[in-house]
């Protein structure tokens, strides 16, 4: 007789966890999501359902359970401090260890009398599933990647075709991590603002506050644009742009923006002068590129050797770009006082 | 998956005495890298590689090595 409370759980995501869905996707409270780790039931299970092992992150908890209508099984919910399987796993969080402690502290031995915990596939990185046999008793059957593929893997005998076991990154995917960079521009406008604010207040026979404010405001536009070409646009053309590189597909994005904007420079209020629109030029295209690079931490194939090595070449590359163009800003502003 | 990242720099390595032919990597591998040939498995798709580890934590020989991070 098991002797725990079990919480039952049901398959349905109402209001609540649609709108929790949204926030976390917009990155707005994403490290305090999270549901109760132990064993949970959903439908009707008894000692020979499955068990089906998953993240306490609730985005990943709600995405697995809606897939399951109309199933009876366990579901063991590890403590993996709210964060997805997938990140987990690499932390380590998603563990062995932790899936050892989970399977005593919720009793499942006595829950179950088969052997068997399946696991997502991605949690692999985390899990010698060799471990938990050997500690646990338990069998660790690694089921298909998505959630969506579980009750094909099921009715299939817990086998997974070679496609359930291959990770994509679509377009529906890449777009599914877009808006949390949109955080960045919390950061990036006000520092851009403020940087365009004092520029454009320092000139020979002082200045009009109104026309600053309103040309640093129009000044950002561009740099609004690069950065969405560095977020939105790496993301959905990513399979489009040349190069295997994020930097460098970045700096390809940038450099055709940069040489749009130089044509129509006057547009955004920037200063008749051919230093300022190299400046210009050189920051937007590093820009760009920066926020291409830092795409790769969102894939589902970037290696990170990978990483590191294109982050040592074109993050030094990036600064120079910034530095040469701050020098010839401030060559202008030499000028304009100088006469 | 048409998506492609940088050669010749993953530190994905097999020892194939080591490899009992369970095929556990190939369960666990998302991109496909390993395949079973003479009932051994061998890295097939190395460039596919993104280092996450699933197949070196798994392999009950450690017949593979990965340098995996945090991903």
């Amino acid at each position: 007789m098991y002797p725990h409370k079990i919480t039952s759980v049901t398959t349905e995501l109402n209001r609540h966890d649609l709108l929790g869905a949204i926030k976390v996707r917009l990155g707005i409270g994403r490290n305090d999501y999270r549901v109760s780790p132990g064993l949970y039931a959903l439908g009707s299970p008894n000692d020979a359902s499955p068990v089906l092992v998953t993240a306490n992150y609730k985005l990943t908890f709600d995405s697995l359970r809606k897939e399951l209508t109309g199933q009876s099984l366990w579901i063991l919910v590890l403590d993996t401090k709210g964060v997805n399987v997938w990140c987990a796993a690499g932390k380590g969080t998603f563990g062995t260890a932790e899936l050892i402690r989970r399977v005593y502290e919720t009793k499942l031995h006595q829950a179950v009398s088969h052997r068997k915990l399946i696991l997502p596939q991605l949690g692999a990185p985390g899990v010698a599933a060799h471990e938990v046999m050997k500690s646990t008793g338990f069998k660790v059957v690694y089921g298909p990647i998505k959630a969506a593929d579980i009750p094909a893997f099921l009715e299939n005998n817990m086998q997974a075709t070679k496609q359930m076991r291959q990770v994509e990154f679509t377009l529906s995917d890449r777009i599914a991590v877009i808006p949390v960079e949109f955080n960045y521009v919390f950061k990036l406008l006000p520092a851009l603002f403020a940087f365009f604010f004092v520029f454009n207040l320092i000139a020979p026979g002082g200045f009009n506050l109104t026309q600053v404010l309103f040309q640093s405001v129009v000044n950002l536009i561009p740099y609004i644009i690069a950065f969405a070409l560095g977020t939105i646009g790496i993301a959905i053309l990513l399979p489009y742009i040349p190069f295997r590189s994020f930097a460098l597909k970045g700096a390809l994005l940038g450099i055709v923006w940069a040489l749009i904007f130089s044509q129509h420079h006057h547009v955004f209020m920037f200063p008749e002068s051919n230093l300022i629109i190299t400046a210009n030029f050189l920051i937007l295209t590093a820009i760009t590129s920066f926020f291409a690079l830092n795409f790769t931490g969102s894939t589902t194939y970037t290696s990170i050797s990978g990483v590191q090595k294109e982050t040592l070449y074109s993050i030094p590359v990036m600064g120079a770009a910034v530095l040469l163009g701050l020098i010839f800003l401030i060559i202008f502003k030499v000028r304009l006082f100088i006469g | 998956m048409g998506l492609v990242y940088l050669k010749n720099v993953v530190t994905l390595e097999m020892d194939s005495d080591k490899c009992t032919g369970c095929k556990t990597c190939t369960f666990v591998c998302p991109h496909n890298v390993f395949s079973i040939d003479n009932k051994k498995a061998h890295i097939s798709k190395k460039e596919a590689c993104m280092e996450c580890g699933a197949c070196a934590k798994n392999c009950p020989t450690s017949a593979i090595q990965v340098q995996s991070g945090v991903g």
